[in-house]
């Protein structure tokens, strides 16, 4: 049996009044929950139930592994009272899981077993599967290949771009120089160096590390200086009469107030280096997963397009995350203040 | 309440301030305006000393110069007989908005001026003592968006005396606190003053807080400032606001500031 939700206001001993209500909670908590184990097993059978209309080898194994995962959602919603906080995660994704369940099993009818949807371009999952068990090293390798090539440009663009900012934020005469320089080249999409970049650099990897840092340098550039730039006289004023050196009011003063701005500036840097990373990787670089993506297109190969796809955009919001998650760990102190 | 004797056992920890024919302006749109003209003042170590005067008429401008954050376009300023030309934490502002830093929590705040000296690590004991001098030591970890606004003030005065300063400067510190934090704060005030012995400028617009804490009281004009009128205020501590001869002081001071009609 289920537990009352806290807003029920019963306690674990307090008397239950009738059946129907009962029932009707039970339901509510854990209705969910056994739904998504329906569309689990839907999506199961139907993999198992028709033939395939191609020839793909991970059916099966795919039709078993739903079921699985149907019997997981069952056992977990049924018996949540003693899982604890596992119990309660499952029972807060229960509503997404009936929707995925849905979807595969839309997926896998539309595709493999009736091809309603036209072969090859639209593969069933268990063809996506296939790509993942079978082309495991060559993605893996393209997956490092992007890390590598996006870590090592954002973390440049990203610390050149604060210095640059706080120094024009901060110094008049580095302002003067800076900022003409930042609006002639700042608005032009960092792609658009792609050519010259390529020819200019000793290698496709220095030219595309240049241009991710670029993307990435200049939101966190303005943001940084427009952070620095808003900082009240008022909190100057008392750093200063507490004898604060210019060198404490950067550090201490400037940068603590500028760094919600900032983390504006990393977020939007890094969606501008997403794009350049892929677009550099298609075009110049012989690794990474702009290039397995290129590389798959070649060969009509649309399953392992669709696999490259997928594991792009769960690194892709894992960096986001990531960020994300520095971000509350820094400006803890903002909890209060902003709505989040 | 601390006794009035204790002040005198500590008469070195103020400062003498010599104000001596400061004249200041400022330009706005290429036109001069002036704000202070010829001020002279001469304030003796470990004197309360309210500034008082219509809104806008350059008090402001005259602690700013006093904490050496502006220079003046005329005259000089003295401390000790030293020449004032920039900040030094032996001149502690306590602004009317407490301009807490939000991102560093209360002892953070209160740290801040031996941070900034580079003493702090050798000093740590004395942000304890200073918090606890407000009676704030059971929010040392809390952040200023949690504190009220009297709290969050008293957290700015910790964080001025923290530096032992030989004149404390309050910009109108009170001013946007309730009547009742106010009333708790004047006493806390006073008895601070009393017990540290520091000089203190006060910069208020209230005659009845000016007479409640302050030894001298003086009346400036409207813009540009100048010194209409220095009063001293015999009348030993706790003050009552309901004493007769406070309440005729404040009639001549109202009267000095044109308001006599209305009382």
């Amino acid at each position: 049996m289920s537990t009352y939700s806290l807003s029920d206001g019963l306690a674990s001993g307090a008397p239950r009044l009738s059946r129907a209500p009962l029932l009707a909670s039970w339901i509510r908590v854990s209705g969910a929950g056994i739904l998504a184990s329906v569309a689990w097993i839907a999506f199961g059978l139907s993999c198992l139930w028709w033939a395939d209309v191609g020839d793909w080898s991970r059916t099966h194994s795919l039709g078993i592994a739903a079921l699985v995962i149907a019997a997981i959602a069952l056992f977990g919603t049924v018996g949540a009272d003693y899982l604890g906080s596992a119990g309660k995660a499952l029972h807060k994704r229960a509503p997404w899981l009936v929707a995925l369940g849905m979807f595969l099993c839309v997926w896998e009818v539309a595709t493999a077993k009736f091809a309603w949807l036209p072969l090859p371009f639209f593969p069933p999952p268990q063809a996506i599967i296939e790509v993942y068990t079978d082309d495991l090293p060559k993605l893996l390798d393209s997956v490092f290949a992007s890390v590598k090539l996006q870590l090592g440009g954002y973390l440049i663009g990203a610390t050149v771009g604060f210095l640059t900012g706080v120094s024009i934020g901060w110094s008049r005469a580095v302002g003067y120089w800076v900022h003409p320089v930042l609006r002639f080249i700042g608005p032009l999409p960092a792609t658009a160096w792609l050519p010259i970049a390529f020819f200019t650099f000793p290698s496709s990897w220095s030219a595309s590390t240049f241009l991710i840092a670029l993307a990435t340098g200049f939101p966190v550039t303005v943001l940084t200086w427009s952070g620095v730039a808003s900082v009240s006289n008022a909190y100057y004023d008392v750093a200063r009469t507490l004898g604060a050196k210019p060198s404490f009011l950067v550090l201490k003063v400037a940068i603590p107030a500028a760094l919600p701005h900032v983390f504006v500036g990393l977020f939007m840097g890094l969606g501008s280096s997403f794009a350049v990373l892929v677009v550099a990787e298609m075009i110049g670089v012989k690794a990474g997963l702009g290039w397995y993506l290129q590389w798959a297109q070649g060969w009509a190969a649309y399953a392992n397009m669709y696999a490259a796809l997928i594991v792009m955009s769960l690194l892709c919001s894992g960096a986001i995350t990531l960020l994300f998650s520095i971000r509350d760990r820094l400006l803890v102190w903002q909890k209060g203040t902003v709505k989040w | 309440m601390v006794a009035l004797a204790e002040a005198i056992t500590h008469p070195a920890a103020g400062a003498a301030l010599d104000i001596e024919q400061v004249g200041h302006a400022f330009d706005i749109d290429g036109t001069e305006l002036p704000v202070l003209s010829d001020v002279s003042i001469s304030v003796e170590p470990g004197e309360f000393v309210a500034l008082l005067g219509p809104s806008g008429c350059g008090k402001s401008t005259l602690l700013r110069l006093v904490a050496g954050l502006d220079r003046p376009k005329a005259g000089t300023l003295r401390e000790d007989e030293a020449r004032i030309t920039r900040p030094h934490p032996s001149r502690v502002v306590v602004f009317q908005d407490p301009t807490l830093f939000p991102w560093r929590s209360v002892w953070d705040n209160v740290a801040l001026g031996l941070e900034a000296q580079g003493i702090l690590k050798s000093q740590r004991h004395r942000v304890d003592a200073a918090l606890d001098l407000v009676g704030l030591s059971s929010f040392r970890n809390a952040y200023p968006h949690q504190l009220s606004g009297g709290m969050a003030q008293r957290v700015a005065l910790a964080r001025a005396l923290v530096n032992d300063p030989k004149i404390l400067i309050l910009d109108e510190p009170l001013g946007k606190l309730d009547s009742l934090t106010r009333i708790t704060m004047q006493a806390e005030l006073v008895a601070l003053w009393q017990r540290k012995g520091f000089t203190t400028l006060l910069v208020t617009h209230d005659a009845e807080e000016a007479l409640v804490l302050a030894n001298r009281v003086i009346v400036f004009s409207d813009r540009p400032a100048r010194v209409k009128a220095d009063i001293r205020v015999d009348r030993p501590y706790p003050r009552h606001r309901g004493d007769p001869y406070l309440a005729d002081l404040r009639r001549q001071i109202l009267g000095l500031l044109g308001l006599d009609a209305t009382w």
